[in-house]
């Protein structure tokens, strides 16, 4: 497929806000438990729901680039029954409003206690908006991965790694920013976060390299035989019924010569895992804002990268139909 | 239900590209808008069409037979692009069967294109909404025209007569008997579309001759050539005419 940067940056940036605010909700409900200290709610939660606002926004505003009719997006919400793609309409803007709700109940101190736990933990409003908030960015996760998994010829998409792929790196991603958000505050929440980025890195690594060991063996259940239905061993187009391009021969090619192909898939490996958790690595023993907030950009500038190549990786059967020019 | 739906007879197509012409022609003056051509007398022209010819090579030479491919959006009767749309611009007609795009609501997202098994759906670079076949919907209902041209116009076009149309859910219609006679066969049965268009097999006519049909045992009449004198007494089985 020809991998839109629309798309790229929609997908990358709203798994950063996802994961974004899910940090710092996991560090609320920490400190409730008296785990973890707590949070100056304007200083620390409302700056924080406000860059992931600014991270799901950007991601909204990005993906309009890739309509052709961008003044008809409100109509995408019409087929959430079926599509996919409109549940995904549907859920962004709830979770960036939930989002900013949880943020400005945080700002005005709108917070109530609303019961309490067995006496000693405080239930409050902030956390049972903010728990709707998390079922709302779960779902966001999988809605963007079903997205891409839900196509069954797309055989490189259309599996459940789709999805955990795309949960974890966004959560990653997120951690990696809450992170360097957190020694930037001195919240002393910094090695809470630290530990989880670099947990979920790891594990993406692992899921994300089992989708590529998947890829690489995948075996394609279209060739030129069910294209056109003729039963032979030895099938070649000698035109494609026309010379100039089309969208068919656009829209499903990525277009980069092979050795570029593979080598972005390289990029990606090592600026998504190896060099984030190096950086962050040391970031942490040094509490160095700095470093933290590197690791997060070189992670995102990979996944990047990653989100390209899991575009250009994913081959469509329709390209069978258009392979010579002749 | 009625289903209609083109049966395209490869044993027949010459591939001569009438139907792509033709059927750019009639849909490019519709009143849905036309379908544009971009830098059509420049560098990389590009433009919409709903139908193509494509040519392959079966086999290896010199035993190759080329084959000539109609391609044009199957009107499946699963259709994967429909589900996936999320304004529901694509669907699928219930009274008879066609898919079909509403101009007015497709917000070009080019989802349903990516769900198309067969790259049968085409994003206009001028309208920005996706495109594909519409078995010329507004050609075959339309009364003004004579009944016999209320067809679509590939149909119309091609001279060896390798498009058949009609009712493919209906078994006494032209195009399910070609169907079901002569092995109408659909496009990647794997994805589970069930396609409504469906395709001829290239034939070969041929019988079996066995060597003793062409080279005589035996001459009865006498015919061919004329046979040494036989001795008088020895026994053959001419011996009752040889007397």
């Amino acid at each position: 497929m020809h991998p839109a940067f629309s798309v790229i940056f929609l997908t990358t940036l709203i798994g950063a806000g996802q994961g974004l605010f899910l940090a710092l909700y996991t560090g609320q409900l920490y400190s409730v438990f008296k785990v973890l200290p707590v949070q100056d709610s304007a200083q620390f939660h409302a700056i924080g729901s406000l860059m992931a606002i600014a991270l799901l926004v950007a991601g909204l505003f990005s993906s309009f680039f890739h309509l052709g009719h961008p003044e008809r997006a409100w109509r995408s919400a019409a087929c959430w029954r079926t599509s996919w793609l409109s549940r995904e309409v549907i859920v962004l803007p709830t979770f960036t409003g939930a989002v900013a709700v949880w943020g400005l109940v945080h700002y005005l101190g709108w917070n109530p206690v609303l019961f309490s736990f067995r006496g000693t933990f405080d239930i409050d409003l902030s956390l049972v908006i903010g728990a709707a908030a998390s079922l709302l960015g779960f779902t966001l996760f999988l809605c963007t991965g079903m997205i891409y998994a839900c196509i069954k010829q797309l055989q490189e998409w259309a599996t459940p790694l789709t999805v955990v792929n795309y949960t974890l790196l966004g959560s990653a991603s997120g951690f990696m920013l809450a992170t360097a958000f957190a020694a930037w505050r001195e919240s002393g929440l910094t090695e809470f976060f630290g530990g989880w980025a670099i947990l979920m890195t790891v594990v993406a690594f692992i899921t994300r390299s089992a989708s590529l060991l998947r890829n690489a063996r995948i075996k394609h259940k279209s060739t030129l035989e069910t294209a056109i239905g003729i039963r032979h061993a030895r099938i070649q187009q000698k035109s494609m019924g026309f010379m100039a391009g089309s969208f068919n021969t656009r829209e499903y090619f990525h277009g980069a010569p092979a050795h570029i192909f593979r080598m972005i898939k390289w990029v990606f490996l090592v600026l998504v895992f190896p060099v984030p958790l190096l950086l962050v690595s040391i970031g942490l023993g040094t509490q160095t804002v700095g470093l933290l907030l590197a690791a997060f950009l070189v992670q995102y500038l990979g996944l990047l990268a990653e989100r390209w190549f899991f575009f250009a990786q994913a081959n469509h059967p329709q390209n069978l139909y258009y392979q010579t020019v002749g | 239900m009625s289903q209609l739906a083109l049966v395209i007879d490869l044993n027949v197509c010459v591939g001569c590209h009438a139907c792509v012409t033709s059927c750019k022609e009639w849909n490019t003056s519709g009143t849905a808008g036309y379908m544009a051509d971009m830098n059509p007398f420049s560098k990389d022209p590009t433009g919409t069409f709903f139908n193509r010819v494509q040519t392959f090579e079966v086999g290896d030479f010199p035993n190759t037979e080329t084959v000539h491919f109609p391609k044009s959006c199957l009107h499946c009767e699963d259709p994967p692009c429909v589900p996936v749309c999320p304004t529901g611009a694509s669907y699928k007609r219930d009274q008879d069967g066609i898919v079909l795009v509403d101009y007015d609501k497709c917000i070009g997202c080019k989802y349903c294109s990516w769900a198309c098994p067969y790259g049968v759906r085409e994003l206009d670079e001028h309208q920005k909404v996706m495109k594909k076949c519409t078995l010329c919907v507004d050609r075959i209902y339309d009364e003004s025209l004579p009944e016999n041209e209320r067809k679509p116009a590939c149909v119309m076009a091609c001279p060896t007569n390798a498009r058949l149309f009609g009712d493919v859910n209906d078994p006494d219609s032209e195009a399910a008997q070609a169907i079901r006679e002569r092995g109408g066969y659909q496009l990647m049965p794997e994805w589970g579309t069930r396609p409504a268009n469906h395709y001829l097999p290239r034939r070969k006519t041929s019988i079996t001759i066995h060597d003793d049909e062409l080279i005589r045992a035996d001459n009865p009449l006498n015919k061919e050539r004329q046979l040494p004198m036989p001795d008088a007494d020895d026994p053959t089985l001419d011996e009752t005419t040889s007397w």
